[in-house]
């Protein structure tokens, strides 16, 4: 195990040294010289120019700047907002949990819809429930988030005003931040007005964010049960006069959970991605939306290390499914070592 | 191509509806100046925000509208069929192309190119495509041409590793050999003998890929990096709109409608040519 571990390790690093060239190379490709764009719009004049040129080591060598980057890097330095004027890394910290729970929450929305309208297509294959569950996942799997969003708006915020517009929380609410997921913090401080608050903020976005999620899950799982259930083994459990249920949830789950796993962790890039949207959609105050208003700000610095912080999270989720899997299915941890 | 390939194909209702579709939207798009009744940016400003033309207060000459600035929705989302279709083509062209190439080349020298080829994909595999994309578009500078590039790049690697995968499989069989004892040269090898046995994932990759090069073209049209206003790229005309979503519903609905609607046809496309494609996926 440990051996597997290591190997996946080692893996990651030639992925994560792309990705850190990416980011290295990003501030550097866009139009104007580090030093330029850090002026802005109001220029600034050579002398002084050529001066910070030396003093950020702008002037030395590519491959010279990209070591010492990597250093800056290995300290935790991923450099100052132009905007705020505060490092990139506490900037992310801070936004960083709102986006989790956004997330945890979409993937949970996902994971309860899913996985029963997978098992249920799976067991009535062929049947109208099949094709109806399927043709909703196919249309989920279309949807362009960003007008699923807007279109529960109208309905939920608009209509029926039973959901705020956009948001995190009510602004008369104020919660301690602790773990920095609102549900959770306003829960310890026991605070129940704020904790609905947030929750009514929070449903709309996590459904917008976990549809195409809930459409992958849920033929993901299909296809999963419909091969498990064609095995002998699920035969022999049924020729051994085992309840229906038994055999689908305990006997056919458990192995079709095991692509369904890897097809979560594949699902952490859709999620951020889809993050990025759905911010923007509902003024969620996550990394999403501020990447986008980074990008727009020219705040390339925030850019640069968001690029690399969402690359280095997807690429530990992966190793962690991976891991996962390697613990679920012994043959896959042996095959590899 | 197999011969029962049609039979298949026809037999799932869903592509065939799919395919139906993706045709009346290619003659929208082609024939967008005869059929659509007005130009896309031309204003009527004694119409501003009318509603659809069954509600009260609607007007014929206007079926779907108009927005905040009286332009006819129905013509803006004629013309912007061309604009999505136009990206998919290019988007698809300029990837498959690419990963083709990449795939080819990667697949039939193995060793060293390989491995890097491999390597430089999983790097961009590494990103959330619509960040990469939007990264991109922030270096090259936000227009449709740009996004349409971005978009391409981004999709490189699943063309390039499905095109390695199946090469790979080819390489070895008898007649790629037979071929090579003939005198057969690498170039005429690589593409002449071996693609056209590699075709059948790839044209399947190709449809999906078309529905998410729409889509991702939408978002970011819609996030502001795509087609600038007043293009009526539909994406574009959903960020344009919406300020209005609580006053003035339709000017959201229909452009996200059409969106939907011709990634849908295409994923069902799609879906109906990779279970006639693919022998494994058949119905016994």
């Amino acid at each position: 195990m440990i051996r597997f571990l290591l190997l996946r390790l080692a893996q990651i690093v030639p992925a994560f040294i792309g990705v850190s060239l990416i980011a290295f190379a990003f501030i550097r490709l866009v139009p104007g010289d580090p030093i330029e764009v850090l002026s802005g719009e109001r220029g600034i004049d050579p002398e002084r120019h050529a001066e910070l040129m030396a003093k950020f080591g702008y002037d030395k060598p590519l491959h010279l700047q990209y070591f010492d980057y990597l250093y800056n890097l290995a300290q935790g330095d991923l450099g100052t907002s132009l905007v705020t004027r505060k490092p990139v890394l506490s900037e992310f910290a801070s936004l960083f949990p709102a986006t989790l729970e956004l997330s945890i929450a979409a993937m949970l929305f996902a994971l309860v819809l899913g996985l029963p309208a997978g098992i249920i297509a799976a067991l009535r294959r062929g049947k109208p429930t099949d094709h109806i569950l399927m043709g909703s996942a196919l249309t989920g799997y279309s949807m362009p988030i960003f007008w699923w969003g807007l279109l529960l708006i109208i309905l939920f915020s608009g209509i029926l005003q039973w959901t705020p517009v956009s948001g995190r929380i009510a602004v008369i609410h104020y919660v301690t931040p602790v773990t920095g997921f609102l549900l959770v913090d306003s829960l310890i401080a026991g605070d129940i007005d704020a904790f609905q608050s947030a929750l009514r903020h929070l449903v709309l976005p996590a459904i917008t964010l976990g549809t195409i999620p809930l459409a992958v899950l849920a033929r993901q799982t299909r296809s999963a049960m419909l091969e498990v259930l064609g095995e002998e083994y699920i035969r022999a459990a049924r020729a051994k006069g085992l309840h229906p249920w038994r055999i689908v949830l305990l006997h056919a789950l458990r192995n079709a959970l095991i692509p369904v796993l890897t097809t979560i962790g594949l699902q952490v890039g859709v999620l951020l991605a889809g993050a990025i949207l759905t911010e923007s959609i509902f003024s969620w105050p996550g990394i999403g939306k501020w990447l986008v208003h980074s990008i727009f700000s020219r705040d390339y610095p925030s850019v640069q290390g968001g690029l690399l912080l969402i690359a280095l999270c997807i690429m530990a989720v992966n190793l962690l499914v991976d891991i996962l899997y390697g613990m679920a299915d012994p043959r896959i941890r042996h095959a590899r070592e | 191509m197999d011969p029962s390939f049609w039979k298949h194909f026809r037999r799932s209702r869903g592509a065939f509806i799919g395919m139906i579709v993706v045709a009346f939207l290619v003659l929208v798009a082609v024939f967008a100046d005869v059929i659509a009744p007005y130009a896309p940016d031309m204003q009527f400003r004694d119409a501003l925000l009318l509603p659809p033309a069954w509600l009260e207060g609607g007007n014929w000459s206007f079926v779907l509208g108009t927005d905040p600035v009286g332009r006819d929705i129905l013509s803006r989302l004629i013309y912007g069929a061309r604009f999505s279709l136009f990206i998919g083509l290019i988007v698809i062209v300029l990837s498959l192309c690419g990963g083709v190439l990449l795939g080819l080349v990667a697949g039939f020298f193995r060793g060293g190119l390989e491995v890097v080829i491999l390597r430089l994909m999983d790097i961009i595999l590494a990103v959330p495509s619509l960040l990469l994309a939007l990264v991109i578009v922030a270096i090259l500078g936000p227009d449709l041409f740009n996004a349409m590039l971005a978009i391409a790049v981004v999709y490189l690697p699943h063309y390039a590793r499905l095109t390695r995968a199946s090469v790979i499989a080819q390489a070895k069989r008898d007649y790629v050999t037979a071929s090579r004892i003939s005198g057969a040269r690498n170039l005429r090898l690589m593409f002449v003998t071996i693609l056209p046995n590699c075709l059948s994932p790839l044209i399947v990759q190709a449809t999906l890929g078309f529905s998410s090069a729409v889509l991702d073209a939408a978002a970011l049209g819609f996030l502001g990096m795509g087609a600038q206003p007043p293009t009526p790229e539909w994406g574009t005309m959903l960020a344009d709109a919406r300020e209005f979503i609580l006053r003035a519903w339709w000017v959201v609905t229909f452009p996200g409608l059409a969106i939907l609607i011709t990634v849908l046809s295409f994923n069902l496309m799609g879906d109906g040519l990779r279970d006639a494609l693919d022998p494994k996926m058949k119905r016994a």
